[in-house]
C-alpha cells in the first residue's frame, strides 16, 4: 500500500514528444512517424524530435495501434476508420440530443 | 476450470482451413473489436476471440488442442489429462495481447511454455526502460467540479518464478485536479513497470472516466439536466431551485417557455478553459388528477382555454 498522495500532469497541460508517444503506445518511434505521415496524428513543430502531441493524440494513437495489431488494417484503412469513428461519435451525440427532445412530445 | 470450444466460439467446423481460421477471426474481431463495436460484452467477445484464435492459428497449439478430442462441451469441468502435450513442441511465438487477456483453460494448456518465451531476456547488463502502464479512473462528477483526491487500486500480472501469471494489486492515491474531462488523461511520472537492470520506471497514465450520474448528463465540460417542471411554471414563468453540481441555484424560468426548449445557466458545467455550462431542459411534469378538486381545475382549463395542442397537425 501506498498511502503518499500522487499528483499527476494532466495531457493537455503537457505535451508529449515523440519519444514519450512511442513508450506510451509500446511501440518505436518510426511508428509514431507513420502515423503522422499517413495524417492521423497532428502534432506541432517541425521535425519528429520538436514534435509535439495534445493528450487527445494519445487517445487517439493506441486506437490506431490496436486497430492495426488487430485486424490487420494498414494504415491508410486505419486512417479512415478513425475518421469514420469520429463521424459516427458525432453522429450518436446529436442523436442522443434529438432523442432526448422527442421524450417530450406526446 | 471451464473447458472453451475454440471452434464454437469463432463458429467454424473442426476441419476448417487456416485461411478459413483466419477469415473467421478477422470477421469476428472487427464485429468485437473494443475500438469500434457497440455490441455488449463486446470485449469479453474480443477476449474469446482473440483466444481462440492464438490456438487455432498455430499449427502446433491446433494439433496440441484437437488432441484433447472432439467429446467436450463448452463449459464442462476440464483438467488437463496427464502428459497431454507429450511430443508437442511450443515455439511461444504471438503474445500479442497482454498476458492477463487469456483463460485459465488456456494457462493450464500453454500456460508454461508460452510464457517463459515472453519473459525472456536474462543475460547480465541488459538495461531498458520500464513499460508505460494505463488504466482508468473512475470519479464522480463532482470529482471533476471540486477536485479530488482518489485511491486507485492498480492489478497488474506478473510472471513468477516457475512463469505462472500472478497478479499483483496496489493502491495508489491520486490527485484529480479540477477541471478534469470525459478521458483525459493524467501521467503519474515513473509510477508504471520498474525498469530492468537498473533502468527507469515507466509512466502510468490514468484515463478519467465518470461514474453515470443519475440525473446530470455529461458532453465534455457542459452538463444536461432534465429539470421537471409544473405546466403552469412554464405558461407563466418561475423561479425555481435547480440541483446544479456545486450545490443548488436559483433559476429564473421566462414566462411562455416551451418544454424541452435549452436553458443556459453560463459556467456553472465543470470548470476549464473555456469554463463548460449547465443546461436545463424542461419537461413538463402532470400534476395528478386525483382529487375532486383537481379535476375540476382540469375541467375548467378544458372549458375556458379552448386549446388545441394538435392544431400544428391538421387535426
Amino acid at each position: 500500500m501506498n498511502e503518499r498522495t500522487l499528483t499527476g500532469l494532466l495531457l493537455d497541460e503537457i505535451e508529449l514528444t515523440s519519444i514519450d508517444m512511442s513508450h506510451a503506445c509500446s511501440v518505436s518511434v518510426e511508428q509514431i512517424v507513420e502515423l503522422v505521415a499517413e495524417g492521423v496524428l497532428e502534432p506541432v513543430g517541425g521535425d519528429p524530435q520538436e514534435w509535439r502531441f495534445r493528450g487527445t493524440s494519445l487517445t487517439r494513437a493506441r486506437t490506431a495501434i490496436r486497430l492495426q495489431r488487430d485486424l490487420g488494417v494498414n494504415l491508410a484503412g486505419v486512417a479512415l476508420a478513425l475518421e469514420l469513428l469520429d463521424e459516427i461519435d458525432q453522429l450518436r451525440g446529436r442523436l442522443r440530443r434529438a432523442e432526448g427532445a422527442a421524450r417530450g412530445l406526446p | 476450470m471451464k473447458y472453451r470450444d475454440y471452434y464454437e466460439i469463432m463458429g467454424i467446423e473442426r476441419d476448417a482451413t487456416q485461411d478459413e481460421v483466419k477469415r473467421a477471426y478477422r470477421k469476428l474481431a472487427r464485429k468485437y473489436h473494443p475500438d469500434v463495436s457497440k455490441e455488449k460484452e463486446a470485449e469479453v467477445r474480443f477476449k474469446e476471440v482473440g483466444e481462440a484464435y492464438a490456438v487455432l492459428r498455430d499449427p502446433e497449439k491446433r494439433a496440441a488442442y484437437d488432441q484433447l478430442g472432439p467429446n467436450w462441451e463448452a463449459g464442462q469441468d476440464f483438467r488437463p489429462p496427464p502428459g497431454w502435450d507429450a511430443g508437442f513442441e511450443f515455439s511461444g511465438e504471438g503474445g500479442q495481447a497482454d498476458a492477463s487477456a487469456y483463460s485459465e483453460f488456456f494457462d493450464s494448456l500453454f500456460g508454461r511454455g508460452f510464457r517463459s518465451a515472453q519473459t525472456g531476456r536474462p543475460g547480465s547488463g541488459f538495461r531498458a526502460r520500464g513499460e508505460d502502464h494505463h488504466a482508468k479512473v473512475l470519479i464522480d462528477l463532482v470529482d471533476a467540479y471540486q477536485g479530488a483526491t482518489r485511491s486507485v487500486t492498480l492489478r497488474t500480472p506478473e510472471f513468477d518464478d516457475s512463469g505462472h501469471v500472478i497478479t499483483k494489486e496496489r493502491s495508489l492515491n491520486v490527485k484529480i485536479p479540477k477541471g478534469v474531462a470525459q478521458g483525459q488523461r493524467i501521467r503519474l511520472t515513473g509510477q508504471g513497470a520498474p525498469g530492468i537492470g537498473g533502468g527507469p520506471a515507466g509512466d502510468l497514465y490514468l484515463e478519467i472516466e465518470f461514474r453515470p450520474h443519475s440525473f446530470f448528463k455529461v458532453d465534455g465540460r457542459d452538463i444536461y439536466l432534465d429539470l421537471p417542471v409544473a405546466p403552469w411554471e412554464l405558461a407563466l414563468g418561475a423561479t425555481v431551485k435547480v440541483p446544479t453540481p456545486g450545490g443548488p441555484v436559483d433559476l429564473k424560468i421566462p414566462a411562455g417557455t416551451a418544454g424541452d426548449q435549452k436553458l443556459r445557466l453560463k459556467k456553472r458545467g465543470i470548470p476549464g478553459t473555456p469554463d463548460g455550462d449547465l443546461y436545463v431542459v424542461p419537461k413538463i411534469s402532470l400534476a395528478p388528477a386525483d382529487t375532486d378538486k383537481a379535476k375540476a381545475l382540469y375541467l375548467r382549463m378544458k372549458e375556458e382555454l379552448h386549446y388545441n395542442p394538435r392544431s400544428k397537425l391538421g387535426v
